[in-house]
């Protein structure tokens, strides 16, 4: 498996929820960013996830809620529901 | 300083219509959280509640009251009416002028309130009902039973999320001490199962999937539940000039605010709480046999919990016996300190603890003395009522047994 590459479309449309819920720049949000060092709480990280799930298209389990520690893990954690979702798909859906 | 007594109880939850009901299921350790009537579409992410099951609002009103009031103050006013029976108090002449109404909401009228909101917004029909307001405001329950008793003193509803209840206990209780009132009707009621509420606390992720494990290791969340819990609490000594049977004793209450988060509790502002209580109380840590643990079931609650009875109690927190009695009426909200209180004051009167049900396996983070799963005998005379709420604002009552 090839390592994933640093930033892409989904890294950066993660990366531009979460600012826009904290209400805060997208360039103050980077990959190695904790959620503690953005200032992200449980109440922001539901608000966070509950924008993810409309943008992506995916529902978050609550226990991936109260894992999420970084935005590394909260791409990664995304990226692994975008692809079993497409796996699941039957074959022609959108 | 007036003593103030307890000298009726009323209950309607998903443990039954009435006190009696209720007791059997609480010391049998019966969970009363099954699957809702309603399971949402699509289903909510959690699919057990804690509703009133055998709750039949025309047992108890005519077809014309139902019109007027909602669930939320139904609940309210059959748990004040036993409590007023069992008193045997009658509202006669000063007393009238000397008696308060304090209830707990903490959303009101919400099935009113929604279909208010379907009509506007999904029917694009204006009109709404006429009586949405007198049928949603907090106070309904409130108003009714002053209504219905003819108490004309001071009468009111406090809005603390899950310590509504706790501080209309506080509130009465302190009252009558102080001598401002002689007898009050204070308590609290919720009524938790409309959908756009249960949508807002699926959204929250705070909902256990299936039941809530208070202080267990494997806990995922709170159960909802509905119902009422009403006290008559009066002056000592009028309770003992008019001869009636008197259920145990209110001897302190603390509130504090955590000035911390929204919703993220803290050991502070319930240490503090508790810590004033018992104060307030007159007592010594020492003292206490029992808490009715705030014991929500999330992950969050009973770990601060547990470190603030810990902080306050000292050493006396490896002994004294704690549950949460939500593990089967469900997480009542506004009326959550109003039941407990009734289970406290029931587990004084019968040395009878009712235990935290659905426990499976002890966590560090919670080393307390849990009674799990089975109700323990234990000498009982003083016991502690915990209420915790979003907002950051605590509520905790001292309870005495009716021995002396």
């Amino acid at each position: 498996m090839p390592e994933q590459v640093e930033t892409d479309a989904l890294a950066e449309k993660v990366i531009r929820v979460i600012a826009h819920t904290q209400r805060i720049p997208p360039e103050s949000v980077s990959l190695d960013s904790t959620f503690e060092a953005l200032k992200i709480d449980s109440l922001d990280g539901i608000n966070i996830v509950f924008e993810l799930e409309k943008e992506f298209n995916i529902e978050i389990p609550d226990d991936g809620v109260q894992n999420l520690r970084s935005v590394r893990d909260t791409i990664e954690g995304v990226r692994k529901l975008v692809r079993s979702k497409s796996q699941t798909a039957p074959p022609g859906a959108a | 300083m007036n003593r103030v007594a307890v000298t009726g109880l009323g209950l309607v939850c998903a443990l039954g219509n009435t006190v009696a009901e209720s007791w059997q299921r609480l010391i049998a350790g019966e969970c009363r959280i099954l699957p809702m009537r309603d399971p949402g579409s699509p289903p909510y992410k959690f699919r057990n509640g804690a509703e009133a099951w055998d709750f039949k609002p025309l047992d108890h009103f005519t077809e014309k009251d139902l019109v007027i009031l909602e669930r939320f103050a139904l609940l309210a006013v059959v748990a004040a009416r036993e409590a007023v029976a069992q008193s045997g108090i009658r509202f006669e002449g000063d007393l009238c002028d000397r008696s308060a109404v304090i209830t707990g909401s903490s959303v009101g009228g919400q099935f009113t309130e929604e279909e208010g909101y379907i009509r506007l917004y999904r029917e694009n029909n204006p009109k709404v009902a006429p009586l949405t307001i007198p049928r949603t405001m907090a106070n309904a329950g409130a108003s009714r039973i002053s209504l219905e008793f003819g108490i004309h003193g001071p009468a009111y509803t406090i809005a603390t999320a899950c310590s509504s209840s706790n501080h209309a206990l506080g509130q009465a209780f302190w009252m009558i001490r102080n001598g401002q009132i002689t007898a009050a009707i204070a308590g609290g009621s919720e009524a938790v199962f409309a959908e756009g509420l249960l949508r807002a606390w699926e959204a929250m992720r705070v909902v256990a999937p299936d039941v809530c494990r208070p202080f267990s290791a494997d806990r995922k969340g709170l159960s909802l539940g509905e119902g009422a819990g009403m006290l008559l609490l009066e002056n000592w000594n009028h309770a003992r000039a008019r001869g009636a049977a008197i259920l145990g004793e209110v001897i302190g209450f603390g509130m504090s605010s955590d000035a911390h988060h929204i919703t993220q509790p803290c050991v502070e502002g319930p240490a503090k709480a508790i810590d004033w209580a018992i104060r307030d109380a007159g007592i010594s840590p020492d003292q206490v046999d029992y808490i009715n643990a705030h014991g929500t079931g999330t992950l969050a609650n009973d770990a601060i919990e547990t470190q603030a009875i810990r902080t306050v109690l000292g050493r006396r927190a490896d002994s004294v016996l704690v549950s949460s009695t939500k593990s089967m009426h469900g997480h009542t909200l506004g009326a959550a300190g109003a039941i407990e209180a009734v289970a406290c004051l029931l587990t004084l009167k019968h040395g009878l603890v009712p235990p935290t049900v659905n426990f499976t396996a002890p966590d560090p983070a919670c080393n307390l003395n849990i009674v799990a799963n089975e109700a323990a005998r234990a000498p009982m005379h003083i016991a502690l009522s915990n209420t915790f709420a979003f907002g950051g604002l605590n509520a905790t009552l001292v309870l005495k047994g009716p021995e002396d």
